[in-house]
């Protein structure tokens, strides 16, 4: 169908795809049967057997490799004339940067986190190279064109943070199931097989801030003439029985609240003598993401409910294999969705957890949603999903800037469509990524450290790198090989320093210059002192505005494609941001614009939201970041 | 729940899918039987998806021996004129489609799809017919509303950048959430022939176009005795003229049938392979959901063309009277 000057530029085009997962086998196919001949491809990922339900290039015999390279040999055979490159790396490595960009007429992302589309994003932004996003969740996707100065960028409006939740919720109050699985996730799993110095404690706080913390904080360093079934029991009757009784011995917070049950050892196997344990032959094959508690117990369908006393073997045969089989990572394992034994862990203990407290236990394969953050996938979403972004990147190229659309693919119809397309909004004037509006920092510059800015500001909320903090001419903090020694040493002191105590003084007024030289984005921030903060809403100390603020009423922006429709714009009745794949949460916008909703869409948008909602169980403790997993893919 | 658990290996191959339709439906999927013919681009990636969802088998019917046109959209059969010389595409697609998934069995069945009879449709819960004419699409769909059984029946279209796919689910009880509670639903569906005679006049005001336009050139092509999609754009007069007396018998403005969209529609033998995703995308969806009884089905016809970008659904179904 494509006419002589269309095919031309197909052709003459070179582009980048960054990730070779759900969306991208799809797209690379697409692409590759439209016509384009030059193609380069980033993933960092390798082929997991639950990727082989949607991402169709890859077989179980391609299981471990990367997923680029194969999604490239694979396309080559129904398409041998083409050129394919790719590269099997992290699209954040300094390799990937502005004038690697700057060789491509356009990019495509099918990536499935947050971070590495905003930093694709800026790379495109500096590279001044147009950019066509997507996501998809279950039957939900989207595709949205971003091209410097003529529509917004991927980050011009706010995306909302991951969802948290309050630490006295999780470590002494759990009221829903998933309560219980970032407890046990992120705070025991993370206690005896992570770190040793996380943050948060596991015991339980009494009101008065009694418990002492240094004294429990050895119950968990095993002894050394411990073996480690009595190890393993003496961990579950302090957390889930001594752990327990101190939390009722504050009466205060049970008043209005149902009071847990503290579990030991002895009251889930009192009958039986010795706890039967399973039976380590049966899994006797040395390669340790194959270890399984659930396989030597002879528990095999996931989707099944454990009873206590089931839970509670799986949790001392996946304490014991970890201890006996896995020694050596210990005290440097993270959860990972992909690792059965911490699954089946995380899953026993929360379960556990739950009948403490009375809350509805769950499979397996539930707990390990949740755990994950596993984002619903089909292949029909992601297949209809590359061929809008095909037809967007063709109309990219073609610079037919007018006929740009951002296309929603919906569940169920609205306005009898399925797929909605919709005129991408003009740049968002206060962006500070796209536009250099200043941010506005509330903080306490006599007790935050300039370390605080540079890890909950610079690197979590704006998304850099490689930050390099300036005031006004003095150099503040700086990141990279070819630093000085008295260089390193200095920043180095630096962040340690209080704010107001740097060598030049930061205070109410200051602004600070933030830049990222791999992302080319600088922005200016400024200080504002603020005595008092809360604890509980306001953890970090901090407050970080200016770009979030709702825009004013635009009259012509936005407006749905169909010219019956009025002013109202559908794009805030859907989601803006959906992921694809495996580990990201969903990360429903709130767009927080004031402007007139048509009934239709307003209906639509509370459906959206509800359906959101109901799969949007996102389990991660701190906003800066514990969802460790992420990866581009 | 019927029966049979999904065994381990199934769990962990579908966990991302059964994390959107539930264990129940991907059962019911691995018991459903489909029959394709006419393996086009949209077909193919159609088959594509409903093999990696996990249907029981994949039954594919097309003798036409491989060309080079044929294989424009097909990403299933190796670029080697060594490999496919002589053999037919149901038999070159079939070998690379049962390798996207070990548990579906893919098979072929040589012969004329308006050959066979009611007992053959029979063994199908779904069948999907593309690059066929008028006729002997509601010669099967006929069939198929015969047998003793439902069967869900589809065609599926596209040209140039336009696609259309037509459901025909009979009667179709399915159940849905609504709010709290679980709400049985019946939909009645007409027949392909039953759709197509509704007069123009009384569709909705403002049906898609391309609904008209398609039914003028698989008339065009009927009369004419073409092959389906053997048009070019030497066509367009007479399918004016065809369109004239279309239009003046349904008392309907020849402008709903724009000529901008009729040339497209007759120029273009080959498929635009971004359409074929979409089309074949959203057609794997309804056979999915009408399979797995989960979610509500598409009634009764899905239009897409990307110069607009819309994907519309239109109702265009007898609305027979109660009792």
């Amino acid at each position: 169908m494509a006419s002589e000057q269309q095919s031309s530029t197909i052709k003459g085009s070179k582009v980048l795809m960054v990730g070779a997962g759900g969306i991208g086998c799809e797209l690379l196919k697409t692409l590759a049967l439209s016509g384009f001949q030059d193609i380069h491809i980033i993933d960092m990922d390798t082929i997991e057997v639950s990727n082989l339900n949607r991402q169709f290039l890859f077989r179980k015999s391609h299981v471990g490799q990367s997923k680029a390279k194969v999604a490239r040999d694979a396309v080559l055979k129904f398409r041998p004339d083409i050129s394919i490159t790719p590269y099997h790396a992290n699209v954040k490595d300094l390799d990937f940067n502005v004038d690697f960009y700057k060789q491509f007429n356009v990019v495509l992302n099918g990536l499935d986190n947050l971070d590495a589309r905003r930093h694709v994003n800026r790379l495109c932004l500096a590279a001044g190279v147009p950019l066509v996003e997507s996501g998809t969740t279950g039957f939900l996707g989207q595709v949205t064109v971003h091209v410097k100065g003529r529509t917004e960028c991927y980050e011009c409006q706010p995306k909302t943070a991951p969802k948290t939740y309050p630490v006295c919720t999780i470590t002494s109050t759990p009221s829903k199931f998933v309560h219980c699985i970032v407890w046990a996730k992120d705070l025991l799993f993370a206690k005896l097989f992570g770190d040793k110095n996380q943050e948060h404690d596991l015991n339980v706080h009494s009101k008065d801030g009694s418990s002492s913390s240094k004294q429990a904080e050895d119950v968990f360093e095993r002894q050394e003439e411990e073996n480690i079934e009595q190890y393993g029991k003496r961990i579950y009757d302090h957390v889930f029985g001594y752990n327990i009784e101190l939390a009722l011995s504050s009466e205060e917070t049970w008043r209005n609240r149902n009071k847990p049950r503290p579990i030991y050892v002895r009251d889930v196997f009192s009958s039986e003598l010795a706890i039967q344990n399973g039976n380590l032959h049966n899994c006797s094959n040395g390669d340790p993401p194959s270890l399984s508690a659930m396989a030597s117990l002879g528990l095999k369908n996931p989707q099944d409910l454990w009873s206590l006393k089931e839970n509670s073997k799986v949790f001392l045969e996946a304490l014991k294999l970890f201890f006996s089989k896995r020694e050596k990572e210990i005290g440097n394992l993270s959860f990972d969705k992909d690792d059965q034994l911490a699954v089946e862990f995380v899953t026993a203990a929360a379960n556990i957890r739950a009948s403490s407290f009375g809350i509805p236990l769950h499979s397996l394969f539930e707990a390990k949603g949740i755990a994950g953050n596993i984002v619903h996938a089909v292949a029909t979403t992601n297949a209809i999903i590359a061929g809008l972004i095909v037809i967007e990147a063709i109309k990219v190229l073609q610079h037919d800037v007018k006929n740009y659309r951002m296309t929603y693919c919906l569940e169920h119809p609205s306005r009898k469509m399925l797929l909605m397309p919709i005129e991408p909004s003009e740049p968002n004037k206060s962006c500070y990524v796209c536009s250099e509006t200043p941010l506005d920092l509330e903080i306490n510059t006599h007790r935050s450290k300039l370390r605080d800015v540079v890890d909950k500001i610079v690197k979590a909320k704006l998304g850099m790198n490689f930050p390099l903090i300036l005031h006004g001419s003095a150099l503040l903090y700086e990141v990279g090989d070819d630093l000085e020694e008295d260089e390193v040493a200095n920043y180095a002191a630096n962040l340690e320093k209080v704010l107001c105590k740097l060598p030049a003084s930061v205070t109410s007024g200051t602004i600070l210059t933030v830049e990222d030289l791999q992302q080319e984005l600088k922005c200016s921030i400024n200080i504002k002192h603020r005595e008092e903060f809360d604890e509980e809403k306001e953890p970090d100390a901090m407050i970080l505005s200016g770009w979030i603020q709702p825009r004013a009423t635009e009259k012509s922006s936005n407006t749905a494609v169909d010219s019956e429709v009025s002013t109202s714009s559908a794009s805030e009745a859907v989601p803006l941001v959906a992921e694809d794949d495996d580990d990201l949460q969903i990360i429903p916008t709130i767009t927080g614009k004031k402007r007139k909703l048509s009934n239709v869409s307003n209906e639509m948008k509370n459906k959206r939201k509800a359906e959101l909602h109901s799969k949007n169980d996102v389990v991660v403790l701190d906003d800066d970041n514990s969802d460790m997993s992420k990866k581009e893919q | 729940m019927d029966g049979e658990e999904l065994t381990e290996q199934e769990t962990a191959l579908y966990d991302r899918q059964i994390r959107v339709w539930g264990a129940d439906a991907q059962r019911r999927l691995s018991k459903s039987h489909i029959l394709v013919s006419g393996l086009k681009g949209t077909v193919i990636e159609f088959c594509k998806n409903i093999v990696l969802a996990g249907v029981g088998s994949v039954t594919l019917i097309d003798d036409r021996v491989v060309t080079e046109e044929l294989l424009a959209a097909n990403f299933l059969i190796p670029h080697d004129e060594n490999m496919y010389a002589g053999k037919s595409l149901a038999v070159l697609c079939c070998d690379s489609l049962k390798d996207f998934n070990p548990m579906v069995r893919v098979s072929v069945q040589k012969g004329d799809l308006s050959s066979f009879g009611v007992d053959f449709f029979e063994k199908f819960n779904v069948v999907v017919v593309s690059s066929c004419s008028l006729s002997t699409k509601k010669l099967v769909n006929e069939k198929c509303r015969k047998a003793s059984k439902r069967i869900a029946f589809y065609t599926v279209d596209c040209r140039d950048s336009c696609g259309e796919i037509f459901v025909d689910l009979q009667k179709y009880l399915y159940s849905k959430k609504e709010v709290d509670e679980m709400v049985e639903c019946l939909l009645e569906y007409s027949s392909f022939e039953e759709a197509i005679a509704i007069p123009w006049r009384s569709l909705p005001r403002r049906v898609s176009k391309l609904y008209l336009a398609m039914r003028v050139i698989e008339r065009f092509e009927e009369l004419e005795s073409r092959n389906p999609g053997d048009t070019s754009i030497a066509d367009l007069p007479d399918v004016q003229k065809l369109r004239k007396e279309l239009c003046e018998a349904h008392s309907l403005s020849e402008s709903m049938i724009p000529d901008a969209l009729l040339e497209r529609l007759l120029a273009s033998t080959t498929e635009f392979p971004p359409v074929c995703a979409i089309i074949g995308g959203i057609l794997g969806q309804e056979v999915i959901k009408a399979i797995s009884g989960k979610g509500d089905p598409l009634k009764n016809f899905f239009f897409f063309d990307s110069m607009d970008g819309k994907g519309i659904i239109e109702d265009i179904s007898i609305v027979k009277a109660e009792g």
